[in-house]
């Protein structure tokens, strides 16, 4: 079986994998990074939203051999600490979940929209988020939290 | 469960070595959203993956003097990024940006899109009116095919084994040139297109139209190049009556299944409705 070797949350790991694997098997299952979710087996859903170089990918949908040397960000690395991120306390506070199982997609689809749209507005989250289902249907205030935690991360400088 | 072979060449000769050596489980994995879903529900097996995104040639964008080179493990973000095509082509540019979400549009390819062979394949009608031509490479070297002739059915290619189509070739557009990109899906967001309509076309100075290109999707096993509907155009300034002449064309050339999404009656008619209100837009786009 091949090693593969990356950058998971700023640490080095090396694991051994099948070349069936995915990302988000390697993560969960070997890593036990249990944050990232898998919400369906079509792709659509996004509850497995992880940073890959700093772009958002479906974690289901990249053998693990192909994130070989690449910087992988799940949720577990995204607060400092027990200081949860700008993004992670907005949802907090907006009240951006309810069951919860597509939250940490969420805030790593919303971390990429605040990158690319610092003063983001509802109608564009609305759009981006085309790629991350709710089925508890609470998006109204997964939006108001997205754009929360955008314009906070601007004022904190990024 | 079968152990499946990976590798992920760095040129065009070893791939092709690869996939001819491979037999006919091989599959070629570009952006993997369709591949590994596939995988995943054990509707493919393959013995051999072979990740194209390490060729150099596959990869990238490049403007020539006539044409864009377009490599077919290309996502389709990419180039919505590209200032360039985008204003040259901006109906190839809507069509990738309705596939799928963000993160799928980060990973998917035009390659992949086409050889995946789907009749509703968002990108291809859009290609097929921009006139798009594949480059394959192939044990016995480099052949150059139409996009239209790519696909024989759903998930059935024209490509031989050890091919692999390589880059795609979009021209310049004409001076007074337009296209556009149309889908109706049941839902606004992630679906697969029940009708896709891409129109291309070029108008004179006096605003008559002097060259179109018309193509449909999801509405035969194929995606369709509709010669009659180009016809209603030429030599029209996209009036009414060629709009309509257009809609009986697009509607005419149909074959469609009855599923989920739409009857044939209903796709049908909607082909006709999508080909007009492309053309408009592409129309539109001419003055721009």
């Amino acid at each position: 079986m091949p090693t593969v070797s990356m950058t998971v949350n700023g640490a080095e790991v090396s694991v051994e994998v099948e070349n069936r694997t995915l990302l988000v098997q390697l993560l969960r299952e070997q890593l036990r990074l249990t944050g990232t979710h898998v919400g369906c087996d079509t792709s659509q859903c996004g509850a497995c939203v992880v940073h890959m170089d700093g772009i958002p990918v479906k974690s289901c949908t990249i053998l693990a051999v192909q994130a070989a040397d690449a910087d992988v960000l799940t949720i577990e690395g995204v607060a400092d600490g027990d200081t949860l991120h700008p993004m992670q306390a907005a949802f907090r506070e907006n009240h951006g979940l309810q069951c919860g199982f597509c939250t940490s997609g969420m805030v790593m689809a919303g971390l990429d929209i605040a990158r690319r749209f610092p003063d983001v507005d509802d109608a564009t989250v609305r759009r981006e988020l085309s790629g991350n289902f709710c089925r508890c249907t609470g998006y109204h205030n997964i939006v108001k939290s997205i754009v929360a935690g955008a314009h906070a991360m601007n004022e904190a400088g990024g | 469960m079968a152990q499946i072979e990976y590798a992920a060449p760095a040129s065009i000769k070893e791939a092709v070595g690869l996939m001819a050596n491979g037999g006919n489980s091989a599959r070629v994995l570009a952006g993997g959203t369709d591949l590994l879903v596939q995988l995943r529900a054990g509707r493919l097996k393959p013995g051999l993956i072979v990740d194209v995104k390490s060729i150099d040639e596959m990869c990238s964008i490049s403007v020539n003097k006539n044409d864009f080179r377009i490599g077919a493990a290309v996502c389709g973000a990419e180039v919505n990024e590209h200032k360039r095509l985008k204003k040259a082509w901006p109906g190839v540019c809507e069509a990738l940006d309705l596939i799928g979400s963000t993160q799928i549009q980060g990973r998917a390819t035009l390659g992949g899109n086409l050889c995946n062979a789907s009749p509703a394949a968002d990108s291809v009608p859009a290609l097929i009116a921009a006139s798009a031509v594949a480059t394959i490479a192939g044990p016995n070297g480099r052949r150059k095919v139409p996009v239209e002739k790519i696909s024989k059915g759903p998930g059935k290619t024209v490509l031989k084994k050890g091919e692999i189509v390589v880059y795609f070739t979009l021209p310049k557009p004409a001076p007074r040139s337009g296209d556009a990109y149309l889908r109706m899906i049941p839902r606004t967001e992630m679906d697969i297109a029940m009708v896709g309509a891409g129109v291309s076309l070029t108008v004179d100075k006096s605003g008559t139209c002097t060259a179109a290109r018309v193509a449909i999707g999801a509405v035969a096993p194929i995606v369709l190049l509709v010669a009659d509907g180009a016809k209603a155009l030429i030599g029209t300034k996209i009036d009414d009556a060629a709009l309509n002449a257009l809609a009986a064309a697009a509607s005419a050339a149909c074959n469609p299944i009855d599923d989920m999404r739409g009857t044939i009656e209903y796709r049908t008619q909607v082909a006709g409705v999508l080909a007009c209100r492309a053309a408009l837009i592409a129309f539109e786009r001419t003055r721009s």
